[in-house]
């Protein structure tokens, strides 16, 4: 062990951020206790893995990102490793133009949320088709719940409902990056309960979660992973969930549904390759996060943070990408985002 | 006294030779990743993520990963300082402060004193902010909720604040510099809507261009180049610092020492180090100013340790009797920064620990790891697991005291590197800017902007702009552009939510106070030159009379 951060001080003073990078990944193979089986698709990275995270740091995203990578890492899933990199500009633009870009596709892949379809439609100017990206895997479907702080002493939606409306463009919604799945969500409220609620784009899900926490904004939709740690301090509280059925982490909340509601939302989790990725290298990563969300870490978190939806890949995910671009264009259009 | 017991407790973990040794061998890597141009504490942490694992596993003590990756950290704060000094090139974005006076330092013979004060300044800095962290830490991760997204964009209307008002400086042309940086942070993706922004000329515009030009068939040759895949990443901040102060100050020391060999003197014995620990005296308040500030803004989500150093440096400017000498190689001006880096780098882990938001790129990378090692950050880490958190912050203050004395001992091998005659020493930092900006962002067009920027800086300076504030508002422009617009869309476009406590926000007739009265004091300090001005020429005009 000593010896061989020795060997990595000494890289480190050579300079040479490629060499300790590829020390790194020697010892990491060396040191792993698994090396599962990735003998079977002809293709090997020949170089760190780009890690693309198309938000900012801290939101739900980014923990699930930076997990896998340290999944991949613990497991000794790859025998290069993964090096993420934020790009949250413009609500997922310039991490799809950056992919549509790339000069390595079969080494870049990319973390995506749902603004993987938003951000296309919205700006047709990107010229990014989602259909040219890689299909890697679909590693979880992430839920949407409300949140209000405790301090507005409300107990439930009609609570809600009543309070938003009666202060109008004074009750701040916080989310997400604009025209996101926040965004859809406060439009739909929005619009099927005659609120003005305000929205208010943030870079990340945990800045959100924040600033709910310190009262600067009255409520929030985020992600059970995002809003965990201020539900388990008691400061904030979920009203409804925007899911089918109810949680398993939270019984009581009722879902929107149930409240006569028609409307759900989930967020797809999926890992995806740069357009231009060959077949064998999608082969490979698809291999390499089928071994990470069978890992015990993977679904000890899946649980834990309320996520639904089975693993997904190749021509099943691109199906389910055909699906949800038709439903976000639909989605867009009733909002007025896009004609 | 339960803190005073879990305190006793931690120190006592860490204190453990496992924890010991790897607390050490974090510093020394840290300190030397962070002195390497390009590579910073983020880049550090993240290649040693994995080892933490096999760390785990072998210690059976939930505090050991985290321990030895804060070490790093912290090695690498001190680091920093040691390119900044020596080779002028800020080693991380963190150390850029450090540059302005501990290069002209070592350039005037007193590097070992530079080199000292740096080291005695974190120290200092790191602990006062690990004081803090223990005494206070629920307190203060509630102080970090209080600030929204009115107080701070006044938070970041002070900083820039501290710049203009400096008195002695030209300030037409301080401002001019603030405003290029803060146009050079606009380019790029705009963070709101999601539109590119100064890209110049996108396929539409090139096609037009061509048509204009008369070219047959310009649809066809467009893109004929990709400036917005060069642009539309923005411009990054160390690609302007190692710029500037890289290639631009190499270039400006090659004018300057034209047609005379120079070698810097520098004597490397005990005493002088010794002399280095006692002129301490001259840089306390440096080192106060430093301290304090830093750990505050470091609590902060979204601000971090580099906006907290150029904080301090310019705080610790404006507050002095002799702004003037700052620049000049002042050892005020190189504790503050110091001092600062390691205190914001300290308290950015607070928001991480207890609010689960990363204030620094590199607490990203720490927050991940403790996901990974069963750790749930949030504010319920200090009450559900004392056994991580009690020996983390006991390591605090043993990595520090560790890292003075690496850095100490090491202090000779720096100053050798300044004993090298100016002819090879130039060609080296030339090097070091190049490799040390691909590093960073992997990119060849950042190589190609930083030695634009690093001509542009030698030219400006040359016309006497101070170059200091364009690179602070590279830092925070960003995040105050964010801050500002998000604070507009709440208060549907009234200005009124910075400066007047009785705006009301949520419906609910508050008052709120922070932002206020941040914000007066930002105009007081920008107003300050002009009220001078008038005074003195009240009082010309009376002793007239």
């Amino acid at each position: 062990m000593c010896l061989l951060l020795a060997q990595q001080f000494e890289y480190a003073t050579g300079g040479k951020q490629m060499t300790i990078l590829k020390t790194m990944a020697m010892g990491a193979v060396a040191l792993s206790m698994a090396f599962t089986a990735t003998a079977v698709s002809a293709f090997e990275p020949s170089k760190p893995i780009d890690f693309v995270i198309m938000a900012g740091k801290g939101g739900g995203a980014d923990k699930m990102a930076r997990l896998m990578q340290a999944i991949v890492e613990k497991e000794g899933l790859a025998s290069k490793p993964l090096v993420p990199t934020n790009k949250s500009g413009g609500s997922g633009a310039e991490a799809l133009s950056y992919m549509n870009g790339v000069s390595d596709p079969d080494h870049t892949i990319m973390v995506t949320l749902n603004s993987f379809f938003t951000t296309p439609l919205r700006q047709p100017g990107l010229k990014v088709d989602i259909m040219k990206f890689a299909p890697v895997g679909r590693m979880a479907e992430d839920t949407f719940l409300l949140w209000v702080h405790k301090d507005e002493g409300i107990k439930d939606f009609d609570a809600f409902l009543a309070e938003a409306k009666s202060r109008g463009g004074k009750w701040v919604m916080g989310g997400t990056g604009k025209n996101s799945e926040d965004n859809i969500i406060t439009d739909f409220l929005n619009n099927n309960y005659g609120l003005e609620i305000k929205y208010i784009p943030y870079k990340g899900g945990g800045a959100v979660a924040k600033d709910l926490a310190g009262k600067q904004i009255q409520s929030s939709v985020n992600n059970p992973s995002e809003a965990l740690g201020f539900y388990e301090s008691g400061d904030v509280i979920p009203l409804v969930a925007f899911t089918d059925e109810r949680l398993p982490l939270f019984p009581d909340v009722p879902t929107l549904k149930e409240l006569g509601g028609d409307f759900s939302y989930f967020m797809q989790r999926s890992v995806v390759g740069a357009p231009g990725m060959s077949a064998e290298a999608a082969a490979y990563y698809t291999q390499l996060f089928r071994g990470v969300y069978k890992s015990a870490d993977w679904q000890e978190y899946k649980s834990s943070k309320s996520l639904m939806g089975d693993f997904m890949s190749q021509l099943d995910l691109a199906d389910y990408w055909g699906t949800q671009r038709d439903r976000h264009t639909t989605i867009l259009k009733a909002s007025g985002a896009i004609k | 006294m339960e803190i005073w017991d879990a305190l006793y407790q931690g120190i006592w973990i860490a204190l453990q030779p496992h924890n010991l040794g790897l607390a050490v061998i974090g510093v020394v890597v840290g300190l030397f990743v962070g002195a390497l141009p390009g590579l910073g504490s983020v880049n550090g942490v993240a290649i040693l993520l994995p080892f933490t694992f096999v760390i785990n596993s072998m210690t059976a003590d939930p505090a050991s990963p985290m321990i030895f990756l804060a070490a790093i950290y912290y090695g690498a704060m001190y680091g920093g300082a040691i390119s900044s000094i020596t080779l002028g090139i800020p080693g991380a974005s963190t150390a850029v402060a450090t540059t302005f006076d501990g290069r002209p330092m070592a350039l005037k013979g007193d590097a070992d004193r530079a080199l000292v004060t740096a080291a005695i300044a974190s120290f200092i800095g790191g602990t006062v902010a690990t004081v803090f962290f223990t005494g206070f830490a629920p307190f203060l991760s509630s102080v970090a909720l209080d600030f929204g997204n009115p107080e701070i964009f006044a938070l970041m209307l002070l900083a820039f604040a501290t710049f203009i008002g400096l008195g002695g400086d030209d300030i037409p042309k301080t401002l001019f510099s603030i405003c290029f940086g803060l146009l050079l942070a606009t380019v790029g993706f705009d963070q709101i809507s999601g539109e590119p922004r100064l890209v110049f000329m996108n396929e539409r515009e090139q096609t037009a261009l061509l048509t204009t030009l008369g070219v047959a068939d310009a649809e066809a040759s467009v893109p004929f180049f990709d400036s917005v895949g060069w642009f539309s990443r923005g411009i990054q901040f160390l690609v302007l610092a190692i710029g500037v102060y890289g290639i631009g100050e190499m270039i400006w020391t090659i004018n300057a020492s034209r047609y005379k060999i120079t070698m810097t003197e520098t004597q490397i014995s005990f005493m002088r180090i010794m002399r280095g620990i006692v002129g301490m005296k001259d840089a306390w308040k440096g080192t106060t100013i430093g301290s304090l500030l830093g750990f505050f803004v470091g609590i902060l989500p979204a601000a971090g340790a580099t906006p907290g150093s150029l904080m301090s440096y310019g705080v610790t400017k404006m507050t002095s009797r002799n702004p003037k000498s700052y620049g000049q190689g002042n050892p005020d001006g190189v504790a503050a920064p110091e001092a600062a880096n390691n205190s914001a780098s300290t308290g950015a882990m607070l928001p991480m620990m207890t609010l689960g938001i990363p204030g620094s790129p590199t607490t990203a990378v720490l927050l991940a790891g403790m996901v990974i090692w069963g750790l749930e950050p949030g504010p319920r880490l200090f009450e559900d697991r004392p056994e991580f958190v009690w020996p983390l912050i006991g390591s605090f203050y043993i990595s520090n005291i560790i890292a003075v004395l690496v850095n100490l001992a090491f202090i000779p091998l720096f100053l050798w590197v300044l004993r090298m005659p100016f002819t090879i020493l130039a060609p080296v930092i030339f090097v070091l800017s190049i490799v040390g900006t691909y590093a960073a962002y992997d990119n060849m067009f950042d190589v190609w902007l930083m030695v634009l920027f690093g001509i542009g800086a030698y030219l400006l300076r040359i016309l006497d702009y101070p170059l200091a504030p364009a690179v602070l508002a590279v830092v925070l422009g960003a995040t105050a552009e964010e801050k500002l617009r998000q604070a507009l869309l709440l208060s549907d476009g009234n200005f009124e939510v910075f400066y007047n406590p009785f705006f009301d926000r949520d419906g609910k007739g508050q008052e709120w106070w922070i932002a206020p009265v941040t914000t007066w004091i930002a105009i007081i300090l920008i107003a300050m030159p002009i009220i001078l001005w008038l005074f003195r020429k009240v009082r010309g005009q009376h002793n007239e009379a």
